[in-house]
């Protein structure tokens, strides 16, 4: 793994083993920590919100996994991520994906000036056993050397 | 040829699409350009596309363009983008 990922992950942007009762609380802590480590305001949390009600569950990217996001632009302050693991897991309505165990909340200043990021943090979840591993981490220390 | 990786907001499933998309192309040995977009931008400027990416619950929202859609299950899944995209250029 490379160290674009633990730059991206900003001071206060991974909650481990957290309680959601559904998509929105899951959203609504993603965003929270997106605002915590200053890539966003509290507005872009209410976007993310507002596309999912819009567009569904496309957001449920890979097994397990949620990429929350809404699009760049006056509510983003930098790009960036935040990562939130899910004490329960919780149905987003995805029919391929369900349950979602883990959310990656995606900030992102423009259209094209992530692509890095996103091709090391696909490399990153795309194998099953960093996945378990970030399910069974209670400690940010431990994430972040999986992080590189 | 043109190809798009369409998402809702253009920022997130559509770049790994491009991505895998390119990467496919080259080893299919395949010259052609791959943009990503959002769902509003490929709406309106996608009708000069050969082919349009996207995901399962994106495509109902994007059969009005002309282009042959592809559907794709799993963006990170290189395999599964290289073959639909052959299958799709007729190889």
């Amino acid at each position: 793994m490379s160290n674009i990922l633990n730059a991206a992950f900003g001071e206060g942007s991974i909650l481990l083993n957290q309680d959601a009762a559904n998509w929105e609380e899951c959203f609504i802590i993603a965003g929270s920590a997106l605002v915590q480590s200053n890539r966003t305001s509290t507005e872009y949390t209410t976007q993310m919100i507002e596309v999912f009600k819009e567009l569904g569950p496309y957001m449920v990217i890979a097994p397990n996994i949620a990429l929350a996001h809404a699009s760049p632009g006056a509510s983003v302050k930098s790009t960036g991520l935040s990562l939130v693991t899910l004490r329960n897991p919780v149905e987003f309505g995805s029919k391929r994906f369900d349950p979602v165990k883990i959310v990656v909340g995606l900030a992102a200043v423009d259209h094209d000036g992530h692509i890095d990021l996103m091709a090391a943090l696909s490399e990153l979840l795309m194998d099953v056993i960093n996945v378990n591993f970030l399910l069974q981490a209670d400690k940010e220390s431990d994430v972040r050397a999986l992080l590189g | 040829m043109k190809i798009i990786a369409v998402c809702g907001m253009g920022i997130g499933s559509s770049i790994s699409l491009k991505m895998n998309a390119e990467k496919a192309l080259e080893s299919l040995g395949i010259k052609a350009e791959v943009q990503a977009l959002d769902l509003r931008k490929a709406q309106k400027e996608g009708h000069t596309a050969d082919i349009i990416m996207t995901t399962i619950d994106l495509i109902p929202m994007l059969k009005d363009l002309p282009g042959k859609l592809v559907e794709i299950e799993y963006v990170w899944d290189l395999s599964e983008i290289r073959q639909k995209l052959a299958s799709a250029l007729g190889q």
